[in-house]
């Protein structure tokens, strides 16, 4: 036997395993997005939501986690190729890679969270970000001693600033006069992983007289929260609840139930209920809010809660409107 | 800007620039002999990986930091035997040390942590803590010379201390030491050191271990002083920026210690300053933070006059037959 020979027989085996994983049945599928399934934020909360699923029903779903930009598509199409329905995929960033997949594959539906795409088979999941963190914005504020607050956000992108917005016109809500620090750690995908640069952010701000801070950057809020409790003021956590990385030092987390979100879609899909289209979490069906728990409570005071619930019944009813960052890339409270 | 606020952005910059030093010296050394090293990068990951994982499993730090230098040293050893021993391409192998690291650093941490290459948060002694200098809390009250002691120099982790002590020792080793004129003399002209009886492996391992031990230093600075815990690619460029400042500081210690410092005020100054009005046009946030990356462009386009590497670098020795 000659090399050739034996090099075909090792494709002709891979054919082979390739075709096995081909025969899986139609069970969901999630993709989770750079940050990492870990990353104590957005991907693991969706992680959570999937695994909650998958106790809860028994039934199994296929995982992959992306290494880098360049996979989005082909993860995409393998995962729709190897049968799962339907594809979860996480973030904004997967939009445009989407549009183009999504009509490959009519009868696979994806779901996408935190971005709109306009395709027949494609459910679109936003929040109400700019809702919620107006209330974190506003706890922020009455927490403050010395009138400043700040923001750390991740990559510089359109729905991070639909965060901060939300957060700065909470904050003036409560102080008009109040000083707001806006901050992004950077402009590539590699913003949402540097706790050092994220740390390094909050001390600037802390230099600036922020006395708390609210971090929506994935991994690099890590280092944020790290740094604001090395340096003793409060810090926010986002997407998932964040209040035990460091208790007693985080005065809340600004919740984007994207666990739900998940656990919503896989079981809608395995009833046949699944809904294309736009789906809008809020404040109104707790798609967005704060965390309250023992690791927070004796920060939130009686008089913060009840004002962040009243904000909250008024933003439901309407009498509130927060401003969307996203609707025209421009905030007042900047 | 107020002093206060001057103060506090050079504050900044000496915490951001300790890792570069670290590592630009750690090439100074290598280079020197005439071995170069693009693998800084991926030593500082090694170490940043495992000096936190040792410090988290621990709980002490100092543990962590030579486990750090132990992994550091490894990859370094890796390189010396590829590119020494067995003369290989210097740059292939240092290009396959980064990916290693790069890999490897994430697989084990999911093996031994299951938090997707992350370190567990390292807590209390198992970090470095800040070391405030004596007197510092008398003196702050000093106006101009208070605030620069005070906050300035004080209140540092001690590696970062241990990095400007390295800038004299490495002039001193490198211009004073018989060793260091052996070393100077292996990267321009090894074969002279041979004649003179002088083993050149010898002296190119000695400097690539040297390198390793830098660089394992500036691994546990960012992993378990800068922050707290591993993240994967957490070295974030660092060893190529120090490389940069290596060039630009024309392999001279103290130039180095310049270079550093410049490059850590960079990005002190994009953290800070994140949109700036300059002359009525607001410069944007991408532009402060893209400096100095496009400072090291304009380093390596030669700009900076004329930069000599050491004339045998990146060649292999041969003996003559």
């Amino acid at each position: 036997m000659n090399i050739s020979t034996k090099l075909m027989g090792a494709a002709a085996a891979l054919a082979l395993t390739a075709g096995a994983g081909l025969a899986q049945d139609a069970n969901p599928g999630l993709i989770i997005d750079l940050g990492g399934k870990f990353d104590k934020s957005f991907n693991e909360s969706a992680y959570t939501g999937a695994q909650r699923w998958a106790e809860e029903t028994g039934a199994d779903y296929a995982e992959t986690e992306l290494a880098n930009e360049a996979q989005r598509e082909q993860t995409m199409r393998r995962m729709a190729e190897r049968g799962a329905n339907p594809v979860v995929v996480l973030g904004f960033a997967n939009a445009s890679t989407l549009d183009v997949v999504a009509p490959d594959y009519p009868d696979t539906t994806f779901a996408i969270v935190d971005m709109v795409v306009d395709q027949p088979n494609v459910k679109s999941i936003v929040f109400s970000e700019h809702e919620g963190s107006y209330l974190v914005g506003m706890m922020a504020a009455m927490a403050s001693e010395t009138g400043t607050v700040s923001f750390v956000g991740g990559m510089d992108v359109p729905l991070i600033s639909k965060f901060a917005c939300g957060y700065a016109q909470g904050a003036k809500a409560v102080n008009p006069d109040i000083n707001v620090i806006v901050n992004m750690t950077g402009t590539t995908p590699a913003a949402w992983n540097d706790p050092v640069k994220g740390a390094e952010l909050t001390r600037s701000q802390i230099a600036q007289g922020s006395d708390v801070v609210f971090a929506a950057a994935g991994g690099t809020g890590i280092g944020v929260l790290q740094a604001a409790a090395d340096e003793d003021i409060l810090s926010i956590g986002v997407d998932s609840n964040q209040n035990y990385l460091h208790p007693g030092e985080v005065l809340t987390s600004m919740v984007k139930r994207v666990d739900n979100a998940v656990y919503d879609t896989f079981s809608q899909a395995a009833a046949g209920e699944l809904e294309t289209g736009i789906s809008v979490m809020s404040l109104e069906n707790d798609g967005v809010g704060f965390a309250l728990d023992e690791n927070n409570a004796e920060l939130v005071t009686a008089e913060m809660q009840a004002a962040v619930e009243d904000a909250k019944a008024k933003i439901i009813a309407g009498e509130i409107e927060v401003h969307d960052y996203l609707s025209d890339n421009s905030c007042p409270a900047f | 800007m107020d002093y206060a606020g001057l103060i506090q952005i050079l504050d900044s910059a000496l915490r951001l620039s300790t890792p570069l030093l670290f590592a630009c010296l750690a090439g100074l050394f290598s280079e020197r002999a005439g071995v170069f090293d693009i693998g800084l990068e991926g030593k500082i990951l090694a170490s940043a990986f495992l000096s936190a994982a040792m410090a988290a499993y621990t709980g002490n730090v100092w543990l962590g930091m030579f486990a750090g230098i132990l992994a550091a040293l490894m990859l370094a050893a890796v390189h010396g035997v590829a590119s020494i021993t067995f003369r290989g391409n210097q740059l292939i192998s240092g290009v396959a040390i980064n990916f290693l690291a790069s890999g490897l650093t994430v697989v084990i941490g999911e093996a031994w942590f299951g938090l997707g290459g992350r370190t567990p948060q390292l807590e209390g002694p198992a970090r470095f803590g800040e070391l405030t200098l004596p007197f510092a809390n008398a003196i702050r009250d000093v106006p101009v010379i208070g605030p620069i002691y005070a906050d300035l120099l004080s209140g540092h982790s001690i590696l970062v201390y241990v990095a400007l002590a390295c800038v004299p020792l490495t002039w001193w080793i490198l211009s004073r030491t018989r060793f260091g004129l052996r070393l100077r003399a292996v990267g321009e002209n090894p074969a002279a050191v041979d004649t003179a009886g002088v083993s050149v492996v010898g002296l190119r391992y000695a400097a690539v271990m040297i390198c390793g031990l830098l660089t394992g230093l500036a691994g546990a600075y960012l992993a378990t002083a800068l922050s707290a815990g591993f993240v994967k690619e957490m070295s974030a460029g660092r060893g190529f920026i120090a490389l940069a400042a290596l060039i630009f500081a024309k392999w001279r210690p103290w130039h180095a210690l310049g270079a550093t410092f410049l490059f850590g005020l960079l990005e002190a100054l994009g953290n800070r300053f994140q949109s700036v009005e300059l002359l009525g046009v607001t410069v944007p946030t991408q532009f402060m933070q893209a400096l100095p990356y496009i400072l090291t462009v304009v380093i390596l386009a030669g700009f900076v006059g004329r930069a000599i590497p050491p004339r045998a670098g990146g060649e292999p020795y041969v003996k003559e037959r």
